[in-house]
């Protein structure tokens, strides 16, 4: 029992990828969902974090997802990672309208020789708050009247090679923007801190 | 492969530099949407250098879904937003002059009765004296549906809210609740078993509640050959003079002349589910919020003269603020967080409320005796007074459907200002 305890707070480099790389996962899907992106019949719920989240069931999403999230892991090993950005657009104007922001920091100091520690209950809590406010978010943000696209951004270093079938994009700013920053969550191996910024509409100003 | 000669390119921000030319704004140094990098651990010398970063995206992009139809958010959304005070809807112009104005000669003066109302179809009905007229706010027509025997009255009218149907009970002094066929201009059903007059009538499916003079309030199922299906007596100890359902059906308010106010479980008719203490007065206005669900708003008499605004799931008093002049009928815009409130003496006068801060914002003045009945168009933006100083007026005071879609505040007329007195909300 204590043993299982003790490896269970030991974080190497591996494990706290698949940490970050699973939290990306729920939370794009949880966006497309409360955001409306996706009709809610292409979902289905699972349990994660202690929470009912749900998850795209359509095959061509959950393609693009998969194979996003696969180069992403290997970017969070290699520590070449710097931010993640769901940007959401109008399917029309192509305006940006939204844009999620994880910010990623990665110690490069750390090695698996001296694995972090920190017990993996309170990273799913740090993980579950970010949740809810994602979930929470639809009642603050401006509603989406119009159709919408979404699309990954992922800033990595300049040193980093272009892997196959990725394009160097734009950032695809908001002009006039409004920030919330949500709460962040570390494995002490990364530290992944969200937020996110939204178009004004003209009747905040 | 480049073979051009750019100097020191690594000192170049070429998507910064072209966002900030091209959206003119300077960006503060930290703000994460305006600035490309992030902080690395190790980076170069000189920390206001943003650090180099690669935007990447992947192409193989999954198919956008073509319509998603109506954003299903919308409705919390729209909840959500109109609970804030909004610039636009406090800066809205209300016209202070009615719109219209129409003769009702002979409107009894009575505070507990219930003589007005407007259905789906455009129809309002007024109890003139003996006499139900119908006006349709359509055409302009104007007909009499309904003549008593002389030396009684009508004490209260409500339309059938079924959308296809323009069937109207109709509440005597005789003790009976008459049911009329708009259409074909006849009675179908004559409902007995009060042992008073019929003050108040609402309207539940095909169920109608009629509270009467004599304490008690009867639930007809209009369908049924026997329609009585259940009698509330020995709670209210005098005349029933308010019923309303809430907008879901689950329960009824019930106001009397003893001050107080009952809420009903529609499954649970023996007993009030709560007892809602406070008024000083009789409790004949009250409205549901059609917007936020279990919310009651609720006016006391002259003795009492305030509006108070109750949680009926939990019945907890949220609000009661005093209007300095008798409550005799309220009403919740359909679209906005607004109340509409009618007095008596002493200036008579229509008064409009922000909820929740209940800040008046509008004060709409002009008839000379008590405003005693409200009704709503069913667009939701016309309002018609009725008052016994022989007038009906029509207001326009609240936001339509299509005002709030647009976001556009509600003209007002033409006519704006007079009299009118905007707060500023924050």
């Amino acid at each position: 029992m204590a043993t299982s305890q003790q490896t269970r707070s030991n974080i190497t480099l591996r494990g706290s990828t698949e940490i970050v790389t699973e939290f990306f996962g729920f939370s794009i899907n949880n966006i497309l969902y409360q955001r409306g992106i996706y009709p809610p019949e292409l979902f289905k719920p699972v349990n994660k974090y202690g929470l009912t989240l749900l998850v795209a069931s359509d095959e061509g999403l959950r393609r693009y997802l998969s194979q996003v999230l696969t180069q992403i892991s290997e970017w969070l090993m290699n520590r070449c990672i710097q931010k993640l950005v769901i940007v959401i657009a109008s399917v029309t104007t192509q305006q940006v309208l939204e844009r999620w922001v994880f910010n990623i920091e990665a110690d490069r100091s750390f090695s698996d020789a001296r694995p972090a520690q920190k017990p993996e209950r309170e990273i799913q809590s740090e993980i579950q708050a970010i949740m809810r406010q994602i979930t929470s978010s639809v009642s603050c943000l401006p509603l989406l009247r119009e159709a919408c696209t979404f699309d990954l951004l992922v800033y990595t270093d300049e040193s980093c090679e272009i892997p196959h079938a990725w394009e160097v994009s734009d950032p695809k700013y908001i002009s006039n923007s409004a920030e919330v920053r949500l709460r962040s969550f570390t494995t002490k191996v990364h530290k992944v801190d969200a937020c996110v910024a939204y178009r004004r509409t003209d009747d905040d100003l | 492969m480049e073979t051009r000669f750019i100097p020191n390119r690594a000192a170049l921000d070429l998507q910064q530099s072209a966002y900030e030319l091209s959206e003119g704004t300077a960006s503060a140094p930290n703000d994460e949407n305006t600035l490309a990098g992030t902080q690395q651990p190790e980076a170069a010398p000189g920390a206001d250098e943003p650090p180099r970063a690669r935007i990447l995206a992947f192409t193989c992009r999954p198919q956008p879904v073509a319509d998603i139809g109506e954003n299903r958010n919308a409705v919390l959304f729209q909840q959500q937003r109109s609970t804030i005070p909004q610039n636009k809807a406090i800066h809205r112009r209300i016209s202070a002059t009615p719109e219209r104005v129409l003769d009702a000669p002979q409107m009894t003066d009575d505070y507990y009765l219930n003589l007005l109302d407007w259905n789906q179809h455009n129809i309002l009905a007024v109890a003139l004296g003996n006499a139900v007229y119908l006006w349709n706010a359509t055409t302009g027509d104007n007909d009499k549906l309904v003549e008593l025997p002389e030396g009684q009255l009508i004490t209260s009218v409500s339309w059938c809210p079924r959308h296809k149907s323009n069937i109207i009970a109709v509440g005597t002094s005789g003790k009976d609740v008459q049911l009329w066929d708009a259409d074909r201009k006849m009675q179908m059903r004559n409902l007995r078993g009060h042992e008073d007059r019929v003050a108040s009538l609402a309207w539940n499916g095909s169920i109608v509640s009629a509270g009467s003079r004599d304490t008690s309030i009867i639930n007809f199922d209009v369908r049924l050959p026997d329609p009585r299906i259940a009698t509330m007596s020995g709670f209210h100890q005098q005349e029933v003079c308010s019923l309303r359902w809430s907008p879901d059906g689950t329960q009824l308010a019930s106001g009397g002349n003893d001050n107080q106010l009952f809420i009903w479980d529609s499954m649970q008719l023996h007993q009030p589910l709560h007892s809602l203490m406070g008024h000083q007065g009789a409790v004949k206005a009250m409205a549901w919020c059609p917007l936020q669900p279990n919310l009651l708003a609720s006016g006391g008499g002259s003795a009492d003269r305030t509006i108070k605004i109750w949680n009926t799931s939990s019945a907890a008093c949220l609000n009661s603020i005093d209007t300095e002049s008798q409550v005799c009928s309220l009403l919740w815009s359909k679209y906005d967080m607004e109340l509409l409130s009618s007095h008596g003496f002493r200036h008579n006068q229509l008064c409009l409320w922000s909820y929740p801060s209940m800040v008046k914002f509008a004060e709409l003045r002009g008839h000379e005796k008590r405003v005693l009945h409200l009704a709503m168009s069913p667009d939701g933006t016309t309002v018609c007074s009725g008052s016994p100083d022989e007038s009906l007026r029509f207001w326009k005071v609240f936001r339509g459907a299509n005002d709030v879609a647009k976001g556009a505040p509600a003209e007002g007329g033409e006519a704006t200002g007079r009299g009118l007195q905007t707060l500023q909300l924050r």
